[in-house]
């Protein structure tokens, strides 16, 4: 009875707001363009909400870091899933990257006469920026959305609110030991992933383009400089943090069902793409500048 | 809509009715109590300035359509969900004034039933039932180790169950896992999320018969959320029954039931009588005139 009189009073306000609807073209106009307004006004305030929150997220996830160690018992599944799990992909990705740095450089360089100069460019672009920025991409896709898929599920399966009845901070169960994997571990992958450039540039370079090994080596040494290395991991510290911030925000607050599971892995490998590509810009201005600063003799031009 | 006004006198609220409800609201001893709580997500209100007391030692149970707040309700008394407006207090502090770390020391005088169990994948049924004694108990490991199997004991489950991930157990099997993960920390108050929900029905009666020898074992506070009669005739002494906001005119209270769970079948509120006998009635018609609307 309740159920039905609520229903018939609410089709008559429907159809009392019909009538009152201005029926002239300026009206709908105009109203076209509140409703315009008022869709955008909701993405904005959906943004900013969002973006307050991930900040919260964030806040708490360093106060926790900073604060407790988490425990071991939490620790080593998360180091074994993004160190250990993720070292064959990122080897074979840094190799296969080596080597095709060969290929394209090769052409143009022997038409320079300055194939020798080859180990110089593709070593210092694998140190300084290949290799972190292709291991982020690899651990985004591969440990990012795989933390977004395990974190999302347990949020959807109420695992997440079970913890927190427990007493215990989910923030520091679930996202500290993940954080601090990706923070650690990333920089050591990137090395991994540098060293398996380096070699399968070397292999194509000195045994199938015939490129004495000797200039090959020297001019590299000449120019890949101790800082292009420094800067390489310190970028892939920065993008292992967002790999993981991103992970696990997307995971904690993800939608119901799988439909939102699927959605925040997917949304935590974009996110984390696009943000580790704007870092890396910002990241290679700022340490230009330093770079200058410090050394303002040296060319860095090859 | 006011009572006056109702075409149809059998229309009451036995929530005014109820002995044991008016009793209970004026209640100053109670271990949990909501004041005028209202519960919105956007523009959804899903509880609505809802007032409950629970004594210490009474076992609730709430009942309802799906969709009325009822797990809503459940995860404000511990705090997981904040109200929007009103207040939560339980044994007397009111949980918006405590910090996160207080709130944590609140939350371990609870166990909590989730409808699904809410096990971790991750961890064996052992590491599941050990995880609150491991957070918060200063036990030693072989400790530890004859509390879970005590525990597993209690709730009818060999110890053969201990090494097998919750994804190897059948749906009884992990409720049963999740009441003694919930019961481990011998808490005060115990939380069951629709415990009987996806069950077998003898499988559901262990489960009730489970719940009562909790309360009479461990004289706990208990809150069920059910829609299985049995449960709500069986384990609480006290049942009220919410009703979806959106059906509800304005100043309709959302609790239409307050009382004993023996009086459910003599309550003449239209509403109740058609839950408790789970019939459709007019709803299907009603549910395909709002999909139209």
């Amino acid at each position: 009875m309740h159920g039905r009189r609520t229903v018939r009073r609410k089709r008559e306000m429907s159809r009392a707001a019909d009538i009152e609807r201005p029926a002239s073209s300026s009206g709908g106009l105009s109203r076209a363009l509140a409703d315009w307004v008022a869709d955008w006004g909701r993405v904005v305030i959906d943004s900013l909400v969002d973006v307050g929150r991930f900040t919260m997220f964030i806040v708490e996830t360093l106060a926790w870091l900073l604060t407790r160690m988490p425990k071991p018992e939490t620790i080593w599944p998360a180091f074994y899933q993004v160190g250990v799990l993720s070292l064959p992909v990122v080897a074979l990705t840094g190799t296969f990257i080596g080597m095709v740095l060969a290929v394209h450089s090769y052409g143009q360089f022997e038409a320079m006469h300055l194939e020798t100069r080859l180990g110089a460019v593709i070593n210092k672009s694998l140190v300084s920026e290949l290799g972190p920025v292709l291991a982020a991409t690899m651990l985004a896709g591969r440990v990012g959305s795989a933390m977004a898929a395990e974190l999302g599920t347990m949020r959807v399966t109420e695992q997440i609110d079970a913890l927190a009845c427990m007493g215990a901070n989910p923030i520091y169960y679930l996202v500290v030991p993940r954080l601090l994997a990706c923070l650690l571990l990333i920089p050591v992958l990137t090395i991994m992933a540098d060293f398996m450039g380096v070699f399968g540039g070397h292999t194509f370079s000195v045994y199938v383009f015939r490129i004495d090994f000797h200039h090959y080596w020297s001019n590299s040494a000449d120019y890949v400089m101790n800082f292009d290395i420094f800067s390489g991991l310190f970028k892939s510290l920065l993008f292992g943090a967002t790999i993981a911030l991103v992970a696990c925000y997307q995971g904690f607050y993800c939608g119901a069902g799988a439909e939102g599971v699927g959605r925040a892995a997917t949304a935590s490998f974009v996110y984390s793409f696009v943000i580790i590509l704007i870092l890396d810009l910002v990241m290679n201005v700022q340490l230009e500048a330093i770079y200058k600063t410090l050394w303002p003799d040296q060319a860095r031009l090859l | 809509m006011n009572r006056a006004d109702d075409p149809n006198p059998e229309n009451d609220t036995p929530a005014s009715d109820s002995a044991a409800g008016a009793s209970l609201r004026n209640a100053t001893d109670a271990l949990i109590e909501l004041r005028g709580v209202t519960i919105r997500f956007g523009k959804q209100t899903v509880l609505r300035n809802l007032d409950l007391a629970i004594p210490a030692g009474q076992t609730l149970a709430v009942i309802g359509e799906s969709g009325c707040g009822k797990s809503v309700l459940m995860k404000t008394v511990i705090g997981l969900i904040r109200p929007t407006e009103g207040q939560v207090f339980f044994d007397g502090v009111d949980l918006a004034t405590l910090d996160e770390k207080s709130l944590a020391r609140v939350r371990i005088r609870f166990g909590y039933v989730f409808q699904n169990a809410a096990l971790f994948d991750s961890m064996t049924v052992g590491q599941n039932i050990a995880f609150p004694l491991r957070q918060h108990a200063d036990l030693s490991p072989a400790q530890i180790d004859d509390v879970v199997a005590a525990r597993l004991a209690e709730v009818g489950l060999p110890r053969s169950v201990l090494a097998k991930k919750p994804a190897e157990l059948s749906g009884g099997m992990r409720k049963r896992v999740g009441l003694a993960r919930a019961l481990v920390l011998n808490p005060e108050v115990v939380l069951y999320d629709e415990p009987t929900t996806g069950l077998d029905p003898i499988m559901s009666d262990v489960i009730n018969e489970l719940m009562l020898r909790t309360r009479h074992r461990y004289t706990v506070t208990g809150i069920v959320v059910t829609h299985d009669m049995t449960t709500a005739r069986k384990v609480p002494d006290r049942v009220v029954m919410l009703y979806p906001i959106a059906r509800l005119d304005e100043d309709e209270p959302q609790m239409i039931y307050d009382g004993r769970p023996d009086r459910l079948e003599s309550v003449r509120d239209r509403r109740v009588r058609q839950f408790v006998a789970g019939e459709a009635g007019q709803r299907l018609s009603e549910m395909q005139q709002e999909g139209r609307d």
